[in-house]
């Protein structure tokens, strides 16, 4: 195998078998997790993606297919190896799953109990990592008495405690606010930029995967849809499922059938020109702004924006072509049921 | 009577009522404590699961627990006897409350463990632990405040059944209530008996939960 992949699946397979039957949850899985990436696995709640990262760490084993980290063949070890490996292969989790029994400076020498470090020297890297995690004052604090945003970073530290090659990040943002999110976000990316730790972030937000992955594989059906780099899969989505997850948002107020829309995506151009309002000057006919994300980094505009385009003929085909000449991606579509957009303006 | 002699026999028999009752919960824990934990790994979402040994011991504690204490101390005599060489007085009695008390113990300690979250647990895994570092350091260890309540309940339970072995030739406070008050109408010994039996179970159960409420936590 090629000696930047640290993770590699090969017709990975996992088949739950429980009185009412079997269950697929993951069918001939093929990935490849490079050397100091931060790769994204997003997908619906029951697609697959939390059983997938459990066959990583072998924490669920797999029916079929193989597991290869760092080299390793997972399959092959014993007890004893895989407990050693999983020393390299830390993970966090969406309830942060802290010790409530103990501080979090003792929940940060945990992993180092179970890694038979001295005392001493445990103490010490676990307070070297809490100043990583900027919880310094918190060293002494019970779980209980900190923020969600805190334990997760209390549980970012405990995974670095045993300096992991890898980090396994079970929907690990989920349960915070946004802001508490952006900054695990912040956080993940600094440690991966400083440490070089490879990190992989399971998520059903795309918001997430934007933020701070390179790549990503989208997860259908216990099935990867679509892998590949993040830009190109959030400007030209192909499979069904990845079109609904870049889609802004899918809990949807208010569904519009038959609706002629198009979806702009900005990756890079000129925040300076606007563009939405030139087209709507140009042609002279009203257009419905349906969805706006996009933020300006550095003169730039990232981002997407959903218009609802007029009925009459041959507008639409003119302002896609319009919009396509300004170096935009846009993808004309009829909103239907699998497809309903929220109307609200964010 | 005179009041020396009530004395006399009140402290003695209260020695021997904390003794049994202390001495049997700790073979009851020594026994119970390990059952409980293998029904906990064994369990079909245990870290071990494995549904035949955990069918048989599941089975045993149900039938012990089943046995109302009195008649489990009467059926058990000649297994006392031929064990421990005699029925009565305090070595007569610890065994059969051992037996009744373990696999009462062995469910405290299930249900307690029960009450550990499951994604520590997992947490656990993910890092390497290996299981008996899960059993002793997160199981054992979250579940701290909960065991504790269960050990009061225990210990009064055993109290209780140490006051009914007086009955049947235990020693200890059921004893002096049972043969002066039961056999021999002396109402005011009995009624002594009965408030020191009372007093003992408030202090065991007043300092339990006080240790169980300093050590928990997550509040």
């Amino acid at each position: 195998m090629s000696e930047n992949h640290i993770i590699r699946l090969e017709h990975l397979s996992k088949t739950y078998t429980t009185q009412a039957g079997s269950v697929q949850a993951l069918q001939d899985i093929n990935l490849e997790i490079r050397q100091g990436e931060i790769f994204g696995v997003i997908g619906l709640s029951g697609a697959g993606k939390s059983t997938l990262v459990r066959c990583i760490n072998f924490l669920e084993r797999p029916t079929g297919g193989k597991v290869w980290v760092d080299g390793q063949d997972m399959s092959a070890l014993s007890t004893a190896e895989l407990n050693q490996i999983r020393q390299s292969v830390a993970m966090i989790f969406q309830q942060f799953n802290l010790l409530m029994q103990r501080t979090s400076l003792e929940n940060i020498c945990f992993p180092l109990e179970i890694a038979k470090v001295p005392k001493a020297e445990a103490k010490k890297r676990a307070l070297e990592l809490l100043e990583l995690v900027g919880l310094s004052d918190k060293a002494n604090s019970y779980p209980a008495q900190l923020s969600g945003g805190q334990k997760q970073r209390v549980a970012i530290a405990r995974a670095l405690s045993t300096n992991p090659k890898v980090l396994l990040c079970d929907e690990a943002t989920s349960a915070l606010d946004p802001a508490s999110t952006r900054s695990i976000l912040a956080l993940l990316k600094d440690i991966n930029q400083k440490l070089g730790i490879t990190i992989v972030i399971i998520t059903h937000e795309m918001s997430v995967i934007e933020n701070i992955c390179q790549r990503v594989a989208v997860i259908d059906q216990s099935r990867i849809a679509e892998c590949g780099d993040v830009r190109e899969i959030f400007a030209h989505p192909k499979s069904n499922i990845a079109k609904t997850l870049v889609f802004p948002n899918q809990r949807q107020t208010q569904a519009m059938v038959g609706t002629l829309c198009c979806r702009i995506v900005f990756d890079g151009q000129s925040s300076y020109e606007p563009v939405i309002a030139n087209m709507i000057l140009n042609f002279k006919r009203p257009v419905n702004i349906i969805f706006a994300d996009s933020k300006n980094i550095d003169g730039k505009a990232f981002g997407q924006i959903v218009l609802q385009l007029p009925e009459e003929p041959g507008v639409a085909e003119k302002m896609q072509q319009y919009l396509q000449a300004q170096g935009l991606t846009v993808e004309v579509f009829q909103a239907d049921a699998n497809l309903e957009v929220n109307a609200n303006v964010r | 009577m005179s009041a020396e002699q009530m004395f006399e026999i009140l402290s003695t028999e209260t020695v021997n009522t904390l003794l049994l009752t202390l001495l049997s919960t700790l073979f009851a824990y020594i026994i119970g404590l390990p059952l409980g934990i293998i029904l906990i790994i064994t369990d079909r979402d245990g870290i071990h699961p494995n549904r035949p040994i955990n069918a048989v011991l599941g089975f045993i504690v149900n039938i012990l627990r089943s046995i109302p204490f009195l008649i489990l101390m009467v059926w058990m005599i000649p297994v006392t006897r031929t064990i421990v060489g005699t029925t009565i007085g305090n070595r007569g009695t610890i065994l059969p409350l051992v037996v009744a008390a373990a696999p009462f113990v062995a469910r405290m300690v299930e249900s307690s463990i029960k009450e550990v979250d499951h994604g520590v647990i997992e947490a656990a895994q993910s890092m390497g632990a290996p299981t008996g570092k899960i059993i002793t350091k997160v199981m054992l260890g979250e579940a701290r405040p909960s065991l504790l309540i269960n050990l009061v309940i225990t210990i009064t339970t055993i109290l209780g059944y140490t006051a009914m072995a007086g009955f049947v030739g235990g020693g200890g406070l059921g004893k002096v209530a049972v043969n002066y008050g039961y056999y021999k109408y002396q109402d005011d010994i009995m009624t002594l008996a009965v408030i020191l039996l009372v007093i003992l179970v408030q202090i065991f159960q007043e300092t339990g939960m006080r240790l169980a409420k300093r050590f928990d936590k997550r509040l």
